[in-house]
């Protein structure tokens, strides 16, 4: 149900696009305007989110030690996985973020006759999840060549290696069909396995079909209904040169694509996409475990009531001294100052 | 209620989430599962609001009449103080990593146990209060209205899970469910729902210097009786001191172990260590009745109680005059000296100045590991003097038992504290076999009653979080023949041996100091019949 809302939503949207700029023919609205806004939108969204963490302080050093601690000299330290130093953080930062560590680790628990316990490995969500994101990260900088004159070396390396294969006119893209396969079995997980189904909300729909919708009307503008591509990079380059103009030629489709663009771009900040910005952020990865070498300064420490050992030996001292405790003041000249 | 057989409880175990959606279902509170209400008494003695009696399985839970605005507060002064409560509550994508990673999932089945809806429990309540999307796409936006029920929901499940973290070794954003609890926790605890299990210990913790409430008299005469029994293991009896001014160092440990078996062998343990170090070092270890508890329920409830009772190690240190501090075995303290302590005391201790950087005066061992805090944990120590040929041990003692290991969760995920006591146990026992590796380490389970969950009247729940565990156990069990169950945690020490007897028959439960103890060649001592629990030893059985 959750999911064919979201889907509906996306059909909504493209709908929207196909009227207003296609039978409405608002080419500068959809061409121009909005685009803007959903970058300034997305640029101040994001910004403005990181500067909200960042204004909540980290008041205690809880990384998460997946590994031996750094100790005694001749006990191997895990480097990595349980950092002490501001590198060894780094590389366990770097381990998170470009190849997905954690996520490594996934296992799935199976219940046995037994009664036993055994636990699977299960990297699929691993691997597709990297598949989805790196594709997604190489379309995105293909896109450069649209927004740059003359292209870089780079966008063009990435585009020749991305269409290696040479299969059909225009050249097929390798991260085109990945991203389709990746995004699919993502959203197929999240229907299948009963579990993620059940923590799954619209809004983990949502990104999954607009982003299927947007790869999916890019695909079919670049190999079925083609649109004029000369067109498209005069319209591009108006945009990034902040002198926008809509040549002629352009076709509904590519309107429908980056009406859908600017939805993401605008709906990014405000979502769990942001988890982009987030991991970079998260206390329980991103801090060394020197706790007991460095100590951590929290800005809001407050005064506490506590108990002193004053008053404990007040309620106690004759306890005490019967027992053979010491004590700091002698039995005789106990003050009347008894709590 | 009885809590069900092993088979029957296991066979009712289903993975499998109803159709209907989890923010329909509402809370049902199973006995069984939740710990009693909190004695006002004991709120009282710490001066928390609403203290009041009431009953969890009641409809009326007498919330005080403003309770929503204190929630919103509450959750508005959190959101500016933790950074990691605002990024978890924001940046959860729900891919369901950390469902099945959770041992009260796994072993129970509720859906509402995986990780990622424990938090989704407080996050959609963040949602519809917080964030512009969820107020105005309510639903659609995972946002839901602050309720009663929801109140009600939050306790029952927020005190289903031990704060073990455990989840965020798998989340790929490190979202640890455990600091959600733990806020969530602190949130309960400003409309006065605690349980009575946390709450008592903390109140007599913070009056008596420990959780049982025991007065100074009577710790030194538990732990007297231990020399006895020591005594007339070895013939010869530790003179341990209490309250010394001027001794090298102070020892604080859970007083779960001078209370409980088995970590009352475990403390023997420790006497027999600091009475050789005297001997033959002339070490002075003193233990304190006033910091007299090493455990430290007060982070089961809030920030501030945790820092309000841990704040009598440093002042105790101070009083005495001691070089440096040395902890005991266990697990939630260590996390607590570990990651909080000495930036909770900072603004009364500041830099530690009158303690010294820890040296081990027999090894000449600098812990540099622990140069600002200035505590040291006793398996450190205690593998540093083995590695340096400075204790006599005759390994032999303990060839009745086979072994394995229980990574605790505070020393392996908010430590990583992994080597050492294995160190401890090759050097102590002859048979030593790990548990599968999805088991151990990082990735260790749960014993099922940490956290303060360690009630009588929630043995059903504390035995299926207690079962990812206990298969592990069983397993080696079965193929090695392993018959004891090592830990360096006291609460470990109280769950464990319960959890044993209930899913693996035959194993048995040490702390670490307890092998030390029995492996340990005290300068003059008689030839040994038994071990420290009073059984023969190996060779002596027919004696
Ligand atoms: C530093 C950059 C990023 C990192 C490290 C990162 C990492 C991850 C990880 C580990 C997951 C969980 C696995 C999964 O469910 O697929 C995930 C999920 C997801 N990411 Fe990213 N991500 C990044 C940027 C982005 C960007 C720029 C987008 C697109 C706009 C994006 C879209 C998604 C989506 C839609 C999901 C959810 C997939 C699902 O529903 O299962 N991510 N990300
Ligand atoms: S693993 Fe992390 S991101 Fe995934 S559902 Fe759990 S908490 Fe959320
Ligand atoms: S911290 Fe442990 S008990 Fe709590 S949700 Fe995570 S895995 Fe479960």
């Amino acid at each position: 149900m959750k999911a064919i809302y979201s889907l509906f939503l996306v059909f909504a949207l493209v709908l929207v696009a196909l009227l207003g700029a296609g039978a409405g023919g608002m080419h500068y609205l959809f061409g121009v305007i909005i685009p803007y806004v959903a970058v300034v939108l997305f640029v101040a969204g994001f910004v403005m989110r990181v500067i909200r963490w960042g204004k909540s302080p980290v008041p205690f050093r809880i990384p998460t030690t997946c590994g031996q601690e750094f100790s005694l000299p001749w006990i191997k330290q895990n480097k990595i996985d349980n950092p002490s130093t501001t590198w060894g953080v780094i590389l366990r930062m770097f381990f998170e973020i470009v190849l997905f560590r954690s996520l490594f680790r996934n296992t799935r628990v199976e219940l046995h006759d037994g009664p036993k316990l055994a636990y699977a490995s299960n990297k699929w969500l691993w691997l597709f999840a990297l598949l989805f994101h790196y594709s997604f990260l190489t379309i995105f900088l293909r896109h450069m060549r649209l927004f740059t004159e003359p292209v870089p070396g780079f966008f063009q390396a990435l585009e020749s290696v991305d269409g290696m294969l040479q299969i059909g006119v225009p050249s097929l893209y390798l991260t085109d069909v990945v991203i389709v396969v990746a995004a699919t079995y993502l959203f197929l997980r999240r229907v299948v396995i009963p579990q993620v189904r059940y923590v799954s909300l619209p809004a983990d729909y949502f990104p999954l079909f607009l982003i299927l919708g947007i790869v999916l009307s890019g695909i079919f503008m670049r190999y079925f209904v083609k649109t004029d591509i000369v067109s498209v990079k005069e319209l591009t380059m108006g945009l990034v040169t902040f002198h926008p103009r809509i040549p002629e030629g352009v076709g509904t489709i590519f309107y429908i694509h980056v009406f859908l663009v600017s939805v993401l771009l605008i709906y990014f900040p405000f979502s769990k996409l942001m988890h982009m910005g987030g991991v970079f952020l998260s206390p329980t990865r991103n801090l060394a475990n020197n706790n007991r070498m460095k100590i951590h300064v929290n800005p809001w420490n407050y005064p506490v009531k506590v108990h002193t050992y004053e008053a404990y030996e007040d309620e106690f001292r004759e306890k005490m001294v019967e027992a053979g405790l010491p004590v700091e003041k002698p039995l005789e000249q106990q003050p009347e100052n008894k709590e | 209620m009885a809590t069900p057989k092993p088979q029957e409880l296991f066979a009712s175990i289903n993975h499998r989430p109803p159709k209907k959606d989890w923010m329909d279902v509402p809370v049902e509170i199973k006995p069984g599962r939740y710990c009693y209400a909190a004695n006002p008494k004991s709120l009282e003695i710490v001066g928390f609001p609403h203290a009041r009696e009431w009953n969890p399985l009641d409809d009326d839970w007498k919330l005080p009449e403003n309770w929503k605005e204190i929630i919103i507060q509450g959750i508005k002064e959190r959101l500016e103080r933790f950074r990691s409560f605002k990024i978890f509550m924001d940046i959860c994508v729900r891919c369901g990593a950390c469902a099945d990673k959770c041992h009260f999932f796994i072993g129970s089945g509720d859906p509402k146990n995986m990780p990622v809806l424990r938090a989704e429990l407080l996050r959609s309540i963040y949602r519809g209060e917080f964030t512009r999307a969820g107020k105005i796409l309510g639903r659609f936006a995972g946002a839901r209205d602050l309720t009663p029920e929801v109140i009600k929901e939050w306790w029952y499940y927020f005190f289903q899970c031990t704060e073990c973290r455990r989840c965020s070794v798998f989340c790929p954003y490190g979202i640890d469910t455990a600091e959600i609890t733990i806020i969530g926790r602190e949130l309960l605890n400003l409309l006065g729902l605690n349980i009575d299990w946390i709450a008592t210990p903390v109140a007599n913790c913070y009056r008596t210097g420990n959780h049982l409430g025991i007065q100074p008299h009577a710790f030194k005469d538990m732990i007297d009786f231990f020399c006895d029994d020591i005594e007339e293991i070895t013939g010869i009896r530790p003179e341990p001191s209490f309250n010394k001014k001027g001794a090298d160092i102070l020892f604080i440990t859970p007083s779960g172990d001078v209370f409980a078996d088995p970590g009352t062998y475990t403390c023997m343990g420790y006497l027999m260590l600091f009475h050789y170090l005297k001997e033959e070092y002339g070490l002075e270890v003193t233990w304190s009745t006033y910091a007299s508890e090493g455990g430290n329920f007060g982070f089961f409830t809030s920030h501030e109680m945790m820092k309000r009772l841990n704040a009598k190690m440093y002042m105790e240190a101070k009083r005495l005059g001691v070089k440096w501090i040395l902890g005991g075995e266990c697990g939630h303290m260590w996390r607590v000296i570990h990651q909080y302590m000495a930036t909770m005391q900072h603004d009364t201790m500041g830099d530690l100045d009158f303690l010294e950087e820890p040296v081990s005066p027999i090894t000449g061992t600098r812990f540099e590991n622990a140069r600002a805090t200035k505590m040291v944990h006793i398996v450190e120590f205690t593998a540093d003097l083995i590695k340096h040929g400075k204790l006599k041990l005759d390994k032999s003692r303990n060839d009745n038992l086979i072994m394995t290991f229980h990574d605790s969760c505070n020393p392996s995920r908010g430590m990583g504290l992994l080597e050492e006591p294995r160190y401890i146990i090759k050097n102590t026992c002859n048979h030593f076999y790990e548990m599968p590796e999805n088991t151990i380490r990082e990735q260790t389970f749960c014993c099922g009653g940490g956290a303060g969950l360690n009630a009588g009247e929630n043995e059903e729940l504390r035995m299926m979080g207690g079962l990812p565990r206990a298969n592990a156990v069983k397993y080696v069990h079965e193929k090695y023949g392993v018959n004891m169950l090592g830990c360096i945690c006291a609460i470990d020490r109280a769950v464990l041996p319960n959890l044993m007897d209930y899913w693996v028959p035959g194993v048995q439960v040490t702390g670490i100091h307890e092998l030390v103890g029995n492996a340990l060649l005290l300068p003059g001592e008689q030839e040994r019949e038994t071990n420290l629990r009073g059984e023969p030893l190996p060779g002596k059985e027919d004696m």
